[in-house]
C-alpha cells in the first residue's frame, strides 16, 4: 500500500514539476539587458513583427534585430536614455547584446518559421498576444504535444495569410469551415505533418 | 587479426580454383573460414563488445534494475537551460540568418585546382562540394577536397608566428625579412633560395618572377614527393619539349592504362572518371558502345579494379610490355619478348581495330621511355587530335623536380643558401632518403617556413609563420585544362595565418598588401577588357571564361621511340621490388592529421588508420606471412619495419608501400598511425626499384581492415555479367534471382503507405562506381558522423553511414574486384521499425525509413535485424573532447547524436525538407535534380541518383525501370528504395581471363 502512494506520488510530483512553469518557463517574464516591451513598440508605435524579426518569412530562424536595427530610431530618439546604454555600448564597441532566449526548442527539433507563416500560422498563435506584453515571456509551452495538437488537427489554428501579422485578428465564428477552406486552399497536408522526419533530422 | 588462425593459401587458391559461377568472396579468411572468422560472423558486434559476461542471473539483473524500470523515462524530465540568442550589431546585407551562403571557390591539391562550393553558415565554413560549373571536376568532389574542410578547424595546426619555438610576431618577422633580403642586394640574391611545391598560381608565378628579378641570382626549385617529373621528361622525349597531354575518355572505346590509376591520382582525375564512366554507363537500347579497359599494374588500384582485364606485373616490366605493343604496332623494330605475349597481342589488334577511337595513357610512377612508348603508340593509332589533345605545360615554369632539389641540396650542403624560403611542403619528411635533406638543412644560416601545420621540417626553421587555410585565402590556381579559378576565403584567417603571396610580398619587401589586393593587382595587369565585371564574374561562376588552355600541335621528335637505354637491368624482373605510391587517404601524408580520411576504409585493402606493406598471396607463401606480420624490408642499404597485408591482386614479386605514414611529427590524430615509406625511398627508386629483401622478424602488429565487418556470407550481393550477356538478354541477371515473395506476402500491414505523394528512392549504377570513397567522406561531413578511432574500428563500431563494400571473384591472384556503396535500403517493409520499442525508428509516407534519435533507449535490436547492416550505434561519447574551434564544423542542419543513440543513413533527410519547404512557398513541385544527397553530389561518375519514383520523368525512376536494376536480397522481400544496376563487364571475346 505505502508503495502504491509512493509510486503515485512520486508521478504526481513529476507530472506537476513538468508542466509547471518552473519547467515550461510560460509567463515568465526573462531578464534581457534592456528590458523591451513588445507592448509599447508594437501596440503602441504600430511595428510590424517583421521590421525587427526580418527573415521570419524566408528562413527556419525569424531573427533577432542586430543592434544597427535598434540605432534606426534609437539613434534619434531616447538618446540619452540610460535604459538604452547596453544598445548604444553594442555599437560603439562593436559587441552584440546578448539577450536571453524566451522561445527556445530543444537541438534536435528544426523548427521552420518560413513554411509556417507562409501557411497561414500566425505569429501570435504560438507566441501569444506578444503585442500586449510589457516584457517578453513564452507564452505556450512549446511541448512536442503542443506542436502535435495544431500538427493533427491545422484547420483549428490557421488563418488567412494576410492576417499573419495580426495581432488584433480573432478567430470569425465558423472558424472550422474557414479553417478547412484554408487548409485545402494552403495545400496544407495534414496526412504528412505527423512524419517525425518533419520536424526531427 | 593476428590472433585467428594462420591462412592456409594453398588451400584457399584450391578452393577458389574449384569454384563454378559466381561465387563472391570478401576477405581471405572468409576463404580460409578459419573458425575465428566463422565466430566473428556469427555475431555482428565482435567478441565481447556487446556480451554480458556477468554471472547475474536474469532474475537478478531484473531485480536490481527494478529501481531503474520504475524511473524510466524521467531521464526525459530535465529542465531546458536558458540559452542566450546574440544578433549581429551590423548584420550583412546579404546574409540570412538560418540561411546558408555559397560560396564559389577553389582547392589544390599538387599545385593543380579544382572547382568547390563551399557553404557557409553564419559566417563559417561547413561543407565543401564539387562546382558543377568547373570544367575541371564538373560537380564532383574528392576525398581530399571535402576532407580539407575538416583541416581548417584542426586544433594542431599552426597558430602563430614562431622564431626558434618561441611565439613572435608578422612585424618582427618582416622586418628581419627586409634586413636579411638587404643584405643580399650586393650578391644579387646568390644565397636565397626558394622552395614550394607545384605552382600554378598565375599571381604567384608572378611574384616570384618579379622577386627573381630583383635578385638574379637566387633559385626558385620546386619538390612535390608525388612529382610528375616522368610525364615531362617523357613528352619531351617525344616531342623534344614539354607539353601536356589531355585525354578524352568519352571519345575512347578502348583504354589501356600503363600503370596508370587515371582514375584516382592524375590531376585531372574527376573530370576523366566521369568521361570515363559516360562510357561504362549502358543504356537501352542495347548496342551502345561500351568501352573497355585494360590494365597493366604491379599493385591494385582503383583503375585496374575497374578494368575488363589486368595484368599483374613488376613495375620493371610494364616497358617491356609497352616495347611489345609498340613492336606489334609495327612503330618499332625492337624486338621483345615477354611471358604476356598473347594478352599484349590481343590488346594490340583491339587496339587496331578502333582507330582514333583508343587511349594508351601511361601513369606518373612510370619512367620517362614508357611515356614516350605511348606517344607514339597514339600517334600510330591516330589518337592525336581526336582522344588525346596537347596544351602548353599548365604549370608556369615546369621543372624537373628532383633535379631541382638536388641542386637545392648540394648548394644547401656546401654552405651557398644564406637564406631558405620554404612555401608549405616537408623536405625534411618526404625528401629522397639519399639526400640527407635534414642533414642539408642544418647548414643553410636562416631557414624560414610558412607552414600550416608545425611538421618534422619546421623543426630545422627559424622562423615559421602560421599559413592561412584556402578557406581563409585570397589566392588563385589553374586546373589541369588550364582554366583559372580565383580562390576566396570564406573566413578570416582563425589564427592570423598568412597566404603564400604575403609570404612572399614579405620577402619582396613589399609588405602591407593583402592577398586581395595582391591577387586584383595582378590580374588588373593582366588586360581583361572590363575588369570588375570579368573579377566579379570569376567569384560568382568560380571560374574565368574561357580560359582554358589552348590546345596546340605537337610533332614526335622522331621517327621511332628512344630505345631502351636504361632498360631493366639484367635480372630484375623475377627480383623483388618495392613499389612507392600515393596513399589514397592521405596522399603523400599531407592529411595525416585529418580524422576523417584517417578513418576512412582504404579503396581496396579497407584499411583504416595504417599503412601496410601490400604482398601478393603468392609471396605471401612462399614467404611464410600472413597478415599483421612485422617484416624488415632492406632496400638498397636502407632498412625499414612494416606489417604486412595480403593484397590479392599485387603481382607476386612487387611489394607495395603507400607513403605519407610513420611522420615524427602529425599531430594528436596522425601520431603513430603507419611506418614511412619514404624512409627507404631513394632518389634513383622514386617509384620503383629492384633488390628488395624482405625478412620476418617475428613480430606482428595489429592491422585494422573493415573488410570482414558486416560480411554477408555468399548471398546474391553484387550482380555481374558480361556486355555480351546484356546485349543478348538484358534480363540476364534475373536469373540469379532468388524467387521473390508477393508484395502482401508479409505480416507487415499492407498498404498501410499510399505513397501516392513523393515517393524518394536512390539508384546506385554499380557499372560506373571507381570505389573512391567520396561519397563516404561527402556524408561524414554533411551529417556530422563522429570518428571513432582504431581501436572501436577493430571492434567494428565505425560510424559511417554509406560504406563501399569490395567483392573479389576469380582466383586469388588477380581477381576482379566490384565495389558497391551501400547507404540505408530504406525498406518499405523495413525489418528495424517492428522491433524498437520505443517507436524511435519508424517509416513516413513519403518512403523514408527515419530514425528519431530523440526517442532511441539503445536497444540495438533494429541494427540486429537490419539484414543489410546499415545501422550504426553510438557506443561511446564520440563527441566528447571537441574544442570549440572543432565544433565549427558540424553541419547545424543535422542534430549531433549523443551516446547510446542509433543513427544511419537518412536520405539527407535534412535536404529533402529544405526543399519541399522552398517548394511549398514557391507553390510548386519538388522539381527532379533540386535534391541532391550528399553522397550524390560528391560522387565523380555520377553512380548514386536520388529522386521521386512517383515522377516518371524523373532520373531515378528511368533507372529503376533498367532491367539491369535488382534489389539487394530482395527475396527477404524488404521491397528496399535503394537499388543497384548490376555492373557489367566488356571483356575482350579473344582473351580468356
Amino acid at each position: 500500500m505505502a508503495l502504491v502512494v509512493l509510486v503515485v506520488g512520486v508521478g504526481w510530483t513529476t507530472d506537476a514539476v513538468f508542466w509547471s512553469p518552473y519547467t515550461t518557463y510560460v509567463r515568465i517574464p526573462q531578464v534581457q539587458p534592456v528590458p523591451f516591451s513588445h507592448q509599447h513598440h508594437v501596440d503602441g508605435l504600430g511595428i510590424d513583427c517583421r521590421y525587427c524579426h526580418a527573415s521570419v518569412e524566408t528562413s527556419h530562424d525569424a531573427g533577432l534585430p542586430p543592434t544597427e536595427t535598434c540605432m534606426t530610431c534609437h539613434s534619434q530618439l531616447w538618446t540619452q536614455a540610460p535604459l538604452l546604454e547596453p544598445i548604444r555600448r553594442s555599437l560603439a564597441t562593436n559587441t552584440p547584446v546578448k539577450w536571453t532566449r524566451v522561445n527556445d526548442l530543444p537541438d534536435f527539433v528544426y523548427f521552420d518559421h518560413s513554411i509556417h507563416v507562409h501557411k497561414g500560422v500566425g505569429c501570435a498563435t504560438c507566441h501569444g498576444q506578444v503585442d500586449q506584453m510589457p516584457l517578453t515571456w513564452r507564452e505556450n509551452t512549446l511541448y512536442m504535444k503542443w506542436c502535435l495538437d495544431c500538427h493533427r488537427a491545422p484547420e483549428n489554428q490557421i488563418r488567412p495569410r494576410a492576417e499573419v501579422f495580426n495581432m488584433k485578428w480573432r478567430k470569425p465564428d465558423g472558424e472550422a469551415a474557414l479553417g478547412r477552406e484554408l487548409v485545402a486552399k494552403y495545400r496544407v497536408e495534414t496526412d504528412r505533418l505527423t512524419n517525425c522526419s518533419v520536424c526531427h533530422h | 587479426m593476428n590472433a585467428n588462425a594462420p591462412l592456409d593459401l594453398e588451400r584457399i587458391r584450391a578452393q577458389l580454383g574449384g569454384a563454378r559461377g559466381r561465387e563472391y568472396w570478401r576477405c581471405l579468411e572468409e576463404i580460409a573460414e578459419t573458425p575465428a572468422f566463422e565466430g566473428f560472423l556469427r555475431r555482428e558486434f565482435p567478441t565481447g563488445a556487446s556480451e554480458w559476461r556477468d554471472e547475474f542471473s536474469r532474475r537478478h539483473f531484473l531485480q536490481i534494475m527494478a529501481a531503474s524500470f520504475a524511473l524510466a523515462g524521467l531521464n526525459a524530465c530535465t529542465k531546458q537551460p536558458l540559452e542566450k540568442i546574440v544578433p549581429y550589431v551590423r548584420q550583412p546585407p546579404e546574409l540570412t540568418p538560418g540561411k546558408p551562403l555559397y560560396f564559389a571557390t577553389a582547392l589544390t591539391l599538387g599545385g593543380f585546382a579544382n572547382g568547390v562550393i563551399a557553404t557557409s553558415r553564419e559566417g563559417r565554413p561547413t561543407r565543401i562540394e564539387g562546382n558543377p560549373d568547373h570544367p575541371a571536376n564538373l560537380g564532383a568532389a574528392s576525398v581530399f577536397m571535402q576532407a580539407s574542410v575538416l583541416d581548417l578547424y584542426d586544433p594542431d595546426r599552426a597558430q602563430a608566428v614562431l622564431r626558434a619555438g618561441e611565439p613572435s610576431d608578422w612585424a618582427t618577422f618582416v622586418s628581419a625579412m627586409n634586413a636579411a633580403m638587404g643584405d643580399q642586394q650586393t650578391k644579387r640574391g646568390a644565397g636565397v633560395r626558394i622552395l614550394t611545391g607545384s605552382v600554378t598560381s598565375p599571381t604567384l608565378r608572378a611574384q616570384l618572377a618579379a622577386l627573381l628579378e630583383k635578385f638574379p641570382a637566387a633559385r626558385w626549385q620546386q619538390w612535390e614527393p608525388l612529382m610528375r617529373d616522368n610525364v615531362r621528361e617523357g613528352a619531351r622525349l617525344a616531342f623534344g619539349q614539354i607539353v601536356e597531354t589531355h585525354y578524352a575518355f568519352e571519345r575512347a572505346d578502348v583504354v589501356l592504362a600503363l600503370d596508370s590509376d587515371f582514375l584516382f591520382t592524375h590531376p585531372a582525375s574527376l573530370r576523366y572518371a566521369r568521361k570515363f564512366a559516360g562510357r561504362r554507363r549502358v543504356a537501352l537500347p542495347a548496342g551502345a558502345g561500351m568501352n573497355r579497359l585494360y590494365a597493366i599494374e604491379p599493385t591494385p588500384t582503383i583503375t585496374g579494379a575497374m578494368a575488363d582485364h589486368r595484368l599483374p606485373v613488376s613495375s620493371v616490366e610494364v616497358e617491356d610490355l609497352a616495347r611489345a605493343l609498340a613492336q606489334r604496332l609495327e612503330i618499332s623494330a625492337e624486338a621483345v619478348a615477354t611471358p604476356h605475349d598473347d594478352w599484349i597481342a590481343a590488346v594490340a589488334r583491339d587496339l587496331r581495330a578502333r582507330p582514333a577511337a583508343s587511349i594508351v595513357i601511361a601513369g606518373e610512377s612510370q619512367p620517362p621511355a614508357v611515356h614516350a612508348l605511348a606517344h607514339f603508340i597514339n600517334a600510330k593509332l591516330g589518337n592525336f587530335g581526336g582522344t588525346i589533345t596537347f596544351t602548353d605545360p599548365i604549370e608556369p615554369t615546369p621543372v624537373n623536380q628532383l633535379a631541382s632539389l638536388r641542386d637545392l641540396v648540394a648548394d644547401m650542403q656546401s654552405g651557398a643558401v644564406d637564406l631558405l624560403v620554404m612555401v608549405e611542403g616537408n623536405p625534411v619528411f618526404d625528401a629522397p632518403a639519399d639526400l640527407n635533406f635534414a642533414e642539408a638543412l642544418a647548414r643553410v644560416k636562416t631557414c624560414v617556413r610558412l607552414g600550416f601545420e608545425e611538421n618534422e621540417t619546421s623543426r630545422f626553421c627559424h622562423w615559421h609563420i602560421a599559413a592561412a587555410h584556402a578557406l581563409e585565402s585570397w589566392s588563385d590556381a589553374r586546373s589541369f585544362d588550364g582554366s583559372v579559378s580565383l580562390v576566396q576565403p570564406l573566413i578570416e584567417p582563425l589564427f592570423e595565418g598568412k597566404t603564400m603571396h604575403e609570404f612572399i610580398d614579405a620577402l619582396a619587401q613589399q609588405p602591407g598588401r593583402a592577398s586581395y589586393e595582391i591577387v586584383r593587382e595582378y590580374w588588373r595587369s593582366q588586360g581583361w577588357t572590363d575588369f570588375e565585371k570579368t573579377w566579379r564574374s570569376a567569384l560568382d561562376k568560380g571560374v574565368v571564361a574561357n580560359s582554358a588552355a589552348p590546345p596546340r600541335a605537337v610533332t614526335l621528335a622522331a621517327s621511332a621511340p628512344p630505345r631502351a637505354a636504361v632498360g631493366a637491368p639484367p635480372g630484375a624482373i623475377g627480383k623483388t621490388e618495392i613499389v612507392f605510391r600515393a596513399d589514397p587517404t592521405i596522399w603523400d601524408g599531407r592529411f595525416v592529421n585529418n580524422a576523417w580520411l584517417q578513418e576512412l576504409a582504404k579503396p581496396i585493402t579497407k584499411l583504416t588508420w595504417d599503412n601496410a606493406a601490400l604482398v601478393s598471396p603468392a609471396l605471401a607463401q612462399r614467404e611464410k606471412l600472413q597478415n599483421g606480420d612485422v617484416v624488415e624490408l632492406k632496400f638498397r642499404g636502407r632498412a625499414l619495419r612494416a606489417p604486412v597485408w595480403i593484397a590479392p591482386g599485387q603481382a607476386d614479386h612487387s611489394v607495395t608501400l603507400h607513403v605519407g605514414y610513420g611522420r615524427a611529427r602529425a599531430g594528436r590524430v596522425g601520431a603513430g598511425a603507419g611506418v614511412n615509406a619514404f624512409a627507404l625511398r631513394i632518389s634513383d627508386a622514386l617509384w620503383s626499384g629492384g633488390g628488395l629483401e624482405l625478412a620476418r622478424t617475428g613480430e606482428t602488429r595489429e592491422l585494422v581492415s573493415t573488410q570482414k565487418h558486416h560480411s554477408m556470407e555468399g548471398r546474391d550481393i553484387v550482380r555481374v555479367g558480361t556486355f555480351a550477356e546484356f546485349k543478348a538478354d538484358p534480363h540476364f541477371t534475373e536469373k540469379h534471382e532468388e524467387p521473390r515473395p508477393e508484395p502482401a506476402d508479409t505480416l507487415y500491414h499492407p498498404g498501410e503507405f499510399k505513397y501516392d505523394g513523393y515517393k524518394w528512392g536512390m539508384s546506385i549504377d554499380l557499372n560506373v562506381c571507381i570505389g573512391c570513397n567520396a561519397c563516404t567522406i561527402a556524408c561524414q561531413a554533411e551529417n556530422n558522423i563522429p570518428v571513432v578511432g582504431k581501436h572501436q574500428v577493430s571492434v567494428g563500431r565505425d560510424m559511417q553511414w554509406i560504406r563501399v563494400d569490395g567483392y573479389f571473384h576469380g582466383g586469388l591472384d588477380n581477381p576482379e574486384m566490384n565495389h558497391q556503396p551501400v547507404p540505408c535500403m530504406h525498406c518499405e517493409n523495413a525489418p528495424c521499425e517492428l522491433v524498437c520499442p520505443v517507436g524511435a525508428t519508424v517509416h513516413d509516407n513519403e518512403g523514408l525509413n527515419v530514425q528519431v534519435y530523440n526517442r532511441c533507449i539503445g536497444t540495438r535490436y533494429c541494427s540486429n535485424n537490419c539484414p543489410y547492416k546499415v545501422r550504426r550505434f553510438n557506443f561511446l561519447e564520440f563527441n566528447a573532447g571537441m574544442t570549440p574551434v572543432q565544433k565549427m564544423v558540424k553541419n547545424p542542419d543535422v542534430t549531433v547524436r549523443s551516446r547510446g543513440v542509433m543513427e544511419k543513413c537518412t536520405y539527407c533527410t535534412q535536404r529533402i525538407n529544405a526543399a519541399r519547404i522552398a517548394a511549398e512557398i514557391a507553390d510548386r513541385k519538388i522539381r527532379d535534380g533540386e535534391i541532391v544527397t550528399a553522397c550524390q553530389a560528391a560522387c565523380p561518375v555520377d553512380a548514386i541518383v536520388f529522386g521521386d519514383l512517383n515522377d516518371p520523368a524523373s532520373r531515378v525512376a528511368k533507372l529503376k525501370d533498367q532491367p539491369l536494376d535488382y534489389w539487394m536480397l530482395g527475396e527477404l522481400n524488404t521491397r528496399p528504395r535503394t537499388s543497384y544496376l548490376a555492373k557489367l563487364r566488356n571483356p575482350n571475346p579473344e582473351m580468356k581471363s
